[in-house]
């Protein structure tokens, strides 16, 4: 079947099988290997990507179900060689350990923000639910989310 | 993991999707927010030679105040659910649980319509549409029909919704309600319920559901008999087992889950404001 989606800005044309998951389609298809696969049961978060602008888990949707949306991964975060708030939130706070979990947490971690750009440390923490750190880095993950919030709501102040 | 093959069909309408339906019979699944039927397609533990995704039947999606209840498209998704104020005023229970499935990344995706008509005991919106006295209105070949949530779930992961119906609505009763409260025991956030209870208590009565208690969602038929007749929540809460079939797993056994069922009616019975 064949499927078109804008995958960071760029439209993508692909011929599939029904069957191809997501998070395949944007693996071996388009080519970006940024997004990873945890679990594949759709416990880990490791996949999420962002589908018209909301978190998703990329194992837990076929490719079929995105035709004709507008899907970011972790590579359309930053703009050129400039990094996303987030990403810049997370390096600045040392964010992440092996790393595994990171393009999946940015990714969650800046839906959260679109939906509540002002949380407390409970509602971060709340709000990654879905995503697992198997390092158990998770308190310098909220603590990178939290610094992003009050960077970008300065910003916007 | 990937799903066994099957041919996609795409309904623009929920008469195409009914009609699909009747042609391909008991060999198709409805796919919505897939949040259910994915992981299960991919454990191959379902294999639907046929798929039909009814997930962008946008007419299918709101929440309305219609008069002396709220109607709720069957494709409304749980984050819309989460943040309705609607809801939120009218069926807090309901908005408040919604919250609670899965995780955010779940929620953007999973459908009320997908969470009901699967069916799973362990899911949590069944057992708060149980304790709502809801209704499930059903499309199908020969028209509309209403299905009242008691008589709704048959068995575990089977519904009243023959193989040509499609759910298009849910129909939650506007209450006063007088209190209410959602107990979720999971070891991780993003858990299933190891035991869930749901309890409303409105216009002088009270519902009581509960979340993976037996092959279906349940009705705490005790309990609600015990605080009919007067009991306190603690009386009440010694009665919740009764009719139930609590299975082990890895997370629990049945004494386990039993003692959790009566722990947490208590619980539920007390925040919703019975002594």
């Amino acid at each position: 079947m064949e499927i078109t989606m804008t995958v960071n800005g760029v439209v993508q044309t692909a011929d599939i099988e029904p069957r191809t998951l997501l998070v395949y389609f944007l693996r071996e298809n388009v080519g970006l290997t940024g997004t990873n696969i945890g679990c594949d049961t759709s416990s880990c978060g490791a996949c999420t990507i962002h589908v018209d602008g909301e978190s998703a888990k990329s194992c837990t949707l076929l490719a079929v179900q995105a035709d004709g949306c507008s899907v970011t991964t972790i590579e359309g975060l930053a703009d050129g060689d400039t990094m996303h708030p987030m990403q810049q939130a997370f390096q600045e706070n040392h964010g992440l350990q092996c790393g595994y979990c990171t393009p999946g947490m940015v990714m969650a971690a800046v839906s959260l923000l679109d939906e509540n750009p002002d949380p407390t440390e409970q509602e971060v923490r709340l709000g990654l639910e879905g995503n697992l750190c198997r390092c158990t880095g998770y308190h310098n993950i909220v603590k990178s989310v939290l610094a992003c919030a009050a960077e970008q709501s300065g910003a916007t102040k | 993991m990937i799903p066994a093959s099957f041919d996609y069909q795409r309904a623009g309408s929920a008469d195409e999707a009914i009609a699909l339906l009747t042609e391909h019979g008991d060999e198709a699944k409805l796919l919505a927010g897939g949040h259910s039927l994915l992981p299960l397609m991919k454990l191959r533990l379902a294999s639907p030679s046929v798929l039909i995704d009814v997930g962008r039947l946008d007419d299918l999606r709101y929440i309305r105040d219609a008069g002396d209840h709220i109607a709720i498209g069957a494709l409304t998704r749980h984050r819309e659910l989460e943040t309705s104020a609607l809801l939120a005023e009218a069926a807090p229970l309901l908005s408040h649980a919604a919250g609670h499935v899965g995780d955010p990344q779940v929620r953007h995706r999973g459908t009320i319509g997908g969470s009901l008509a699967h069916a799973d005991p362990a899911s949590d919106l069944p057992a708060v549409v149980l304790a709502m006295g809801g209704t499930i209105v059903v499309q199908g070949p020969s028209g509309q029909r209403e299905i009242a949530i008691a008589d709704f779930y048959i068995g575990f992961l089977e519904s009243a919704l023959a193989p040509d119906e499609l759910m298009t609505e849910i129909r939650i009763p506007k209450l006063d309600v007088e209190g209410w409260s959602f107990q979720k025991f999971n070891r991780r956030a993003q858990d299933w319920a190891i035991v869930g209870v749901a309890a409303v208590r409105a216009n002088g009565s009270t519902g009581v559901a509960l979340v993976n208690m037996g092959s279906t969602p349940l009705l705490a038929s005790g309990v609600v008999d015990a605080v009919k007749s007067g009991a306190t929540a603690a009386q009440a809460a010694e009665r919740a087992t009764e009719n139930t079939e609590a299975q082990s797993d890895i997370n629990a056994s049945v004494a386990y889950r039993e003692h959790l069922a009566r722990v947490l009616v208590r619980r539920a019975l007390e925040e919703s404001g019975l002594a």
